[in-house]
């Protein structure tokens, strides 16, 4: 029997947590991804399956959050939906199962690093790693956009000091230095 | 220059990549009988307008749509923004 030991995108054991006095960096290894793109002329009932998902399909650079399952818009007729990991690991099947030949879905879990930034300085931060309007935005506002030449997603959460930002896994440590880097530079 | 994106509002230009001529949504169909020819032009002949112009642009820092942008050439005014497949559609692609 094999004994293997699950690690983060970071590579630890476990999930980071990088502390400073104006902004908290963590990385959230406890989310569950699974995309959904709306197949040709399914698209109504693709919104159907959705809405009940979701409470509400969400529009053009939006999010809806809730609880367990969330989900943002990333193009048109596509969309993320997430969940917490230890309950949801098999997202991307157990939508499947809901939404049938209405849309294709995608396990993104593990194409993913999700950071959680905090602080009250979190929208300085924002500014100086990213072109989103941070200031303008509001909760459950999402975005993709370049945070060091990698395309993330920046999510506006509920909490005002609160964004999270999904990058590309493949290049977490890359993302995290830049995040760090950009942390130290301000304190 | 700024385009304005018709499902995210204005954004920087530098937020896309561009292709080309919007030409290159009329594939001419491989099974025609003058599908060589309709393909060397596809592929080669270019209108190189000193005006208006329709091109593709990628919004690759964004939503990752195909653009269709009405530009001219000479003053980079923008008169018209659209999304690539609703062209496509509505020339009978894609349905």
């Amino acid at each position: 029997m094999h004994n293997l030991k699950t690690i983060t995108a970071l590579g630890g054991t476990e999930a980071r947590v990088d502390a400073f006095a104006h902004i908290t960096i963590v990385e959230n290894d406890g989310v569950s991804l699974a995309s959904v793109a709306a197949r040709l002329g399914k698209e109504k009932k693709c919104h159907t399956i959705l809405k009940k998902l979701l409470g509400a399909v969400p529009e053009a650079g939006r999010a809806e959050l809730h609880d367990p399952e969330a989900g943002f818009w990333m193009g048109p007729d596509q969309w993320m939906i997430g969940a917490p990991r230890a309950t949801y690991e098999l997202l991307a099947d157990d939508l499947k199962a809901k939404f049938g030949d209405a849309a294709s879905v995608t396990e993104q879990t593990g194409a993913w690093v999700c950071f959680d930034i905090t602080g009250p300085a979190m929208p300085d931060f924002c500014e100086r790693i990213c072109p989103v309007p941070i200031r303008r935005m509001v909760a459950g506002d999402a975005r993709r956009t370049v945070i060091h030449h990698l395309g993330c997603f920046v999510i506006r959460r509920e909490a005002d000091d609160h964004i999270r930002i999904l990058g590309p896994r493949a290049s977490a440590k890359t993302l995290h230095h830049a995040l760090l880097t950009t942390a130290q530079a301000m304190a | 220059m700024i385009i304005n994106h018709p499902l995210l509002g204005p954004r920087d230009s530098a937020e896309f990549t561009y292709l080309g001529d919007a030409k290159l949504i009329d594939r001419p169909d491989a099974a025609s009988e003058n599908a060589a020819q309709e393909f060397y032009e596809y592929a080669y002949l270019r209108d190189n307008p000193a005006g208006w112009h329709k091109e593709l642009w990628f919004h690759e820092a964004g939503d990752r749509s195909w653009l269709v942008v009405t530009r001219n050439t000479l003053t980079h005014e923008i008169s018209k923004v659209e999304l690539a497949r609703d062209v496509a559609r509505s020339r009978g692609r894609s349905k």
